[in-house]
């Protein structure tokens, strides 16, 4: 019988995957982008196991914004980072580093 | 339901919104040359905003079912908020027209940036409140990658980016336990089930939502982009991120501690203490060996933000109302240095931006020395000033809640900040000149720097007003 526990535990190694895939990630800005789809996917998959757990519609209104505005996110992100390309000509994580810090 | 007195109740923001979209219009199909139009008509609906926060504060405090509040705690910090956005519009033209960037975005984008601040002051769900912040954040990182062409501001957005977006997903990580272990996302519904007692999940959820709220408030620990950021960023736009943003997620801070996390006070007071003291030592400290004014000032903004959360630490109506109280200081100090910071211009006109560029300033232009000088003393809390106010405030505050001991460590903090404040006024006055000065400043920056340099010589006049406002915006969160 899989309970609400299994859901969390999964929600919790993907959450943990995304924020890794942010630090230890050496090479590529697209892979950090996709961690941080990540994070918000474990964050649905949290809010509709919690929803269907508590009977609550509201877990599952939740779940749909944070899509919607991961679409949002998303966008602005590749925009930013075609212009940063365009003016860098490189995307490696390492090549980020004009200031320091 | 939605109903009339919802609808009222919201008005800043249908204001702001359909003011954005309007311009957003001039703006596509009137071209770049709008430019100025359009600059000087999101002042306006700024301001049409700011009236109609009357409206909004007459039909609170609570707008569609709770998701919403208009009550003096929002009004007092929409204001601050909308001043300081208009002030950054206004700052901004002539520093983009010298690079040919002066652009209709610029302005519609603090105009809806404006509109996600407003949602996130009056948040009364975790719902509300999670739209409004990324309305914000999203229009914040088109901000900071401003200047396309410049290679330093589009390295600002990406970074940005990337630490605002994973700020966003550990706040809603945090949201989605609380969310679990309260069965609520209502503020009012999350603490009536942390007074019945706080879980384990709901105390990992709790510190989800703190360390989320703590990079957009950018305090130690969670601060280390804002030096990038702040240096890479177009200087108007680090202008805007220094000032209304801040008063943002520091007032949303305050409501999600005091309304939703309040019976759980205990917890979070101890976070908030480590929070603040960090960010008061990091800021002072780091900021010592900074070569630019920008990052300088990035530290500078940690720093007052780790005194900011002393009041909030507090968790009395008194340190609310302190905390308040410092942001309005704050703000108005920061926008001035920041005018003065937008003045500094080589001989051709070309902005610069590091400290050692100062010296000789007091020679060349004497009145932007003064003022430069003046906000310098301010922000280092010298007592004739404006500034001595704010620091006062809460560490009054923090002995009357008991916490001395804090208070001593950032009294004594405070020291050590007042030493790179006063490095700066060196420069300008007792340096060796390097570089030729232009010789005139704008008049728009001009009139917004002496308004600012008035207001913090003569700020004890506005001193009861100040305070008597501040406590009745914390009175309505208690």
């Amino acid at each position: 019988m899989i309970g609400l526990q299994h859901y969390l535990v999964v929600s919790a190694i993907l959450f943990v995957m995304g924020v890794l895939g942010i630090f230890i990630n050496r090479k590529n800005i697209i892979i950090i982008l996709m961690a941080i789809e990540l994070i918000l996917l474990s964050v649905n998959i949290n809010l509709v196991a919690f929803s269907v757990f508590l009977g609550d519609m509201v877990g599952q209104v939740f779940s749909m914004f944070v899509l919607t505005v991961a679409a949002g996110e998303a966008a602005i992100g590749l925009a930013i980072l075609v212009i940063y390309f365009r003016g860098r000509g490189t995307i490696a994580v390492d090549d980020v580093n004009r200031m320091k810090g | 339901m939605i109903d009339s007195t919802s609808l009222l109740a919201v008005m800043p923001e249908l204001v702001l919104t359909v003011g954005g979209l309007v311009l957003l219009m001039i703006a596509a199909f009137g071209g770049d040359g709008t430019a100025r139009l359009v600059n000087s008509l999101s002042v306006v609906t700024l301001i049409g905003a700011g009236f109609a926060l009357l409206c909004s504060l007459a039909h609170g405090p609570d707008a569609f079912d709770g998701l919403y509040r208009a009550d003096a705690f929002s009004v007092y910090a929409k204001a601050l908020i909308y001043g300081a956005a208009a002030s950054a519009i206004l700052l901004a033209a002539r520093f983009f027209s010298t690079d040919g960037m002066l652009r209709p975005e610029y302005p519609i984008l603090i105009v809806f940036a404006a509109v996600g601040m407003g949602m996130m002051v009056s948040a009364g769900d975790m719902l509300t409140l999670y739209v409004g912040l990324e309305m914000n954040s999203l229009a914040s990182y088109v901000l900071a990658s401003f200047m396309r062409q410049d290679g330093r501001s589009s390295e600002a957005g990406l970074k940005y980016f990337v630490l605002g977006s994973l700020a966003s997903g550990i706040l809603l990580y945090g949201i989605s336990l609380l969310y679990g272990f309260t069965g609520s996302t209502t503020f009012d519904g999350i603490a009536v089930a942390l007074g019945g007692g706080v879980s384990k999940g709901a105390l990992f959820g709790l510190v989800f939502v703190l360390a989320g709220l703590a990079f957009k408030i950018s305090a130690v620990p969670f601060h280390m982009w804002t030096p990038d950021v702040y240096e890479g960023a177009p200087t108007p736009v680090t202008t805007f991120f220094a000032s209304a943003p801040k008063v943002a997620a520091i007032a949303l801070t305050v409501r999600v501690a005091i309304e939703a996390l309040g019976p759980a006070g205990l917890d979070w007071q101890q976070i908030v203490i480590f929070v603040a003291l960090a960010s008061i030592i990091f800021g002072a400290v780091a900021a010592i060996g900074q070569s630019n004014i920008k990052r300088l000032m990035a530290y500078s903004s940690i720093n007052n933000v780790g005194f900011a959360l002393i009041g909030l630490a507090c968790g009395t109506p008194a340190g609310v109302a302190a905390t308040m109280s410092y942001m309005t200081i704050y703000v108005i100090m920061t926008i001035g240095a920041f005018a003065c910071i937008l003045q500094m211009r080589d001989a051709d006109g070309k902005p610069v931006e590091t400290i050692a560029s100062l010296a000789g300033l007091s020679q060349s232009r004497k009145g932007l020395a003064a003022a430069f000088a003046i906000f310098m003393f301010s922000m280092a809390g010298i007592p004739p000033l404006f500034g001595f106010w704010a620091k006062f405030l809460v560490f009054d505050a923090a002995v009357a809640a008991g916490l001395t001991a804090l208070a001593a460590v950032g009294i004594a903090a405070s020291v050590i900040g007042a030493f790179y404040y006063l490095k700066i006024i060196k420069t300008i006055y007792f340096d060796e000149p390097t570089a030729a000065y232009e010789a005139k400043g704008g008049a728009v920056e001009n009139i917004i720097l002496t308004a600012c340099a008035t207001v913090i010589v003569l700020g004890y006049l506005l001193n009861p007003m100040l305070d008597q406002a501040s406590a009745a915006a914390a009175a309505s969160l208690f």
